[in-house]
């Protein structure tokens, strides 16, 4: 349906061109804690970015990343329809915001201008029970997406064994590792489970939700508290250059795991956490 | 355009092309704004210039003295050229194994881009002359405020418009020194730091 098409270009052009409330809002406590003449600069460099990207209608990022959907489905509506809505309303988007045109064949190293491609965008169904269709985008850039990483425990080089403070060091690790390269303040999605397809995905949903979100599990929430406080211990600061504030938020997701397997995902989002939600 | 917050009395102005004295004249920590023309280069180009060796004819912008700004754009076609629609830095530390070679070969002076690079990098730096300039990750609509026009562009055709070597004129485009001629890097200072920082909350139960 042309309708949903065109909301869907809408959703995209949130996603790119305006950030979530919430982030924006933890930015700006950012500011006003940080110290640093240097580092307050560059933040308020940042937050006039995320005025100028809303009011001109232009990508904060140049990189508008990989899609990724997280689409619920309620009965009756076709998955194959929605998939061709979506390619449609991907490739109209990156014309017309326009996005950065980021699908490479890998075979050919063909770009194919248009966002569109083999599994590009990344779309994930699930059904519901609800009469309305709820559509999250998330865009997430390459720079944090290549500094996010996968632990199998027991992983001896932290010592991490295979409880909830191993996961907690393998989220420390990767923060650690990332160092600045993926624009901090990252906010940090970790999925803890039985496979590497099942934690991947739930860290990355993860990312979804806001960052006054708390957990409604009360050891996984004091476990956000803890990692959240952690990890601005490490002092890598705003973008890398030092500081307090090294994340805005940790958000993690658990499902069940096989006894002989213990998966932990760290999927770490730059602070342009560009997520958009639709309900149709 | 320039944010009063990025210009203070100790906000150093540089004009490209750089020469010796103005890379030696730099150190960690300084906060400057880039005033003349600089050009783009990412992966395709970085893999180019390290492999194929192009002779300095072919490539249409003298870059001795240039600054090289780590950027994949979105640009937008118009009648009369090109516009830059957003433009902030790509990560540095992909470009690792092949800048080196870039700044020994061609004259480089300044590399600039995000998260910073490694001790190969800051090594030609100290040898050859040239500095590392830390722009704002993200700040992509804010940084193509301060790119005044698109003066040309390189190898579109071949690598696509992400790929390309664009060539900007800037006004007041600001950047910190973050890797200096010196040998000092404030990415290796940050690092260790957080690294005590991480053994104590890794030991810690």
């Amino acid at each position: 349906m042309l309708r949903l098409r065109e909301a869907i270009i809408k959703l995209y052009k949130k996603a790119a061109t305006s950030l979530p409330s919430d982030v924006e809002a933890a930015l700006k406590s950012v500011y006003a804690k940080e110290e640093k003449q240097k580092v307050k600069a560059i933040l308020s460099a940042i937050l006039e970015d995320i005025r100028t990207a809303r009011k001109t209608e232009r990508p904060i990022c140049q990189d508008t990343g990989v899609p990724v959907f997280f689409i619920k489905v309620p009965a009756g509506i076709s998955l194959v329809y929605l998939k061709n809505t979506i390619i449609n309303a991907t490739r109209i988007a990156t014309k017309k915001i326009p996005l950065r045109a980021n699908a490479v064949d890998v075979l050919t190293e063909r770009n194919s201008g248009d966002n569109t491609g083999t599994g590009f965008p990344v779309i994930h169904f699930e059904g519901t029970r609800k009469s309305k269709l709820t559509v999250d985008l998330l865009l997430k850039g390459a720079g944090c997406e290549n500094v996010g990483q996968l632990y199998r425990l027991p992983f001896g080089e932290i010592r991490a064994e295979r409880d909830l403070e191993g996961a907690r060091k393998c989220v420390l690790d990767a923060v650690y590792k990332a160092q600045g390269r993926g624009c901090p303040p990252y906010i940090v999605g970790v999925g803890v489970g039985a496979s590497k397809d099942q934690v991947t995905k739930l860290a990355k949903e993860q990312l979804l939700r806001r960052l006054g979100d708390t957990n409604k599990n009360r050891v996984l929430s004091n476990l956000e508290k803890r990692l959240f406080n952690d990890i601005n211990q490490l002092s890598i600061g705003p973008l890398g250059l030092g500081g307090r504030t090294t994340t805005l938020g940790v958000k993690v997701g658990v499902n069940h795991r096989h006894p002989a397997s213990y998966f932990v995902d760290v999927s770490i989002c730059c602070w342009a956490n560009r997520r958009a939600r639709l309900i149709w | 355009m320039v944010d009063s917050k990025l210009r203070t009395n100790k906000t150093k102005i540089i004009n490209t092309p750089l020469n010796i004295d103005d890379v030696l004249s730099l150190k960690i920590g300084d906060m400057i704004l880039i005033n003349g023309k600089i050009v783009t280069g990412r992966d395709r180009l970085h893999r180019f210039f390290f492999n194929e060796e192009p002779s300095r004819k072919e490539i249409p912008f003298n870059l001795e003295g240039a600054i090289i700004y780590h950027c994949g754009p979105i640009i937008r076609k118009t009648g009369k050229g090109y516009e830059l629609v957003a433009g902030g830095p790509t990560t540095s530390m992909r470009f690792e194994t092949y800048e080196h070679k870039i700044i020994s070969e061609y004259g480089i002076r300044g590399v600039m881009g995000k998260g910073g690079m490694g001790i190969q990098t800051l090594n030609s730096f100290k040898k050859y002359g040239c500095v590392y300039f830390h722009t704002i990750g993200g700040a992509a609509a804010y940084l193509a405020d301060r790119v005044k026009n698109v003066a040309g562009v390189w190898k579109l055709e071949e690598f696509g418009e992400t790929e390309a070597m664009w060539i900007f004129n800037v006004e007041n485009f600001p950047a910190m020194v973050t890797m200096d001629a010196h040998g000092k890097s404030l990415h290796e200072e940050i690092e260790k730091k957080s690294l005590r920082e991480f053994e104590k909350l890794i030991r810690r139960a």
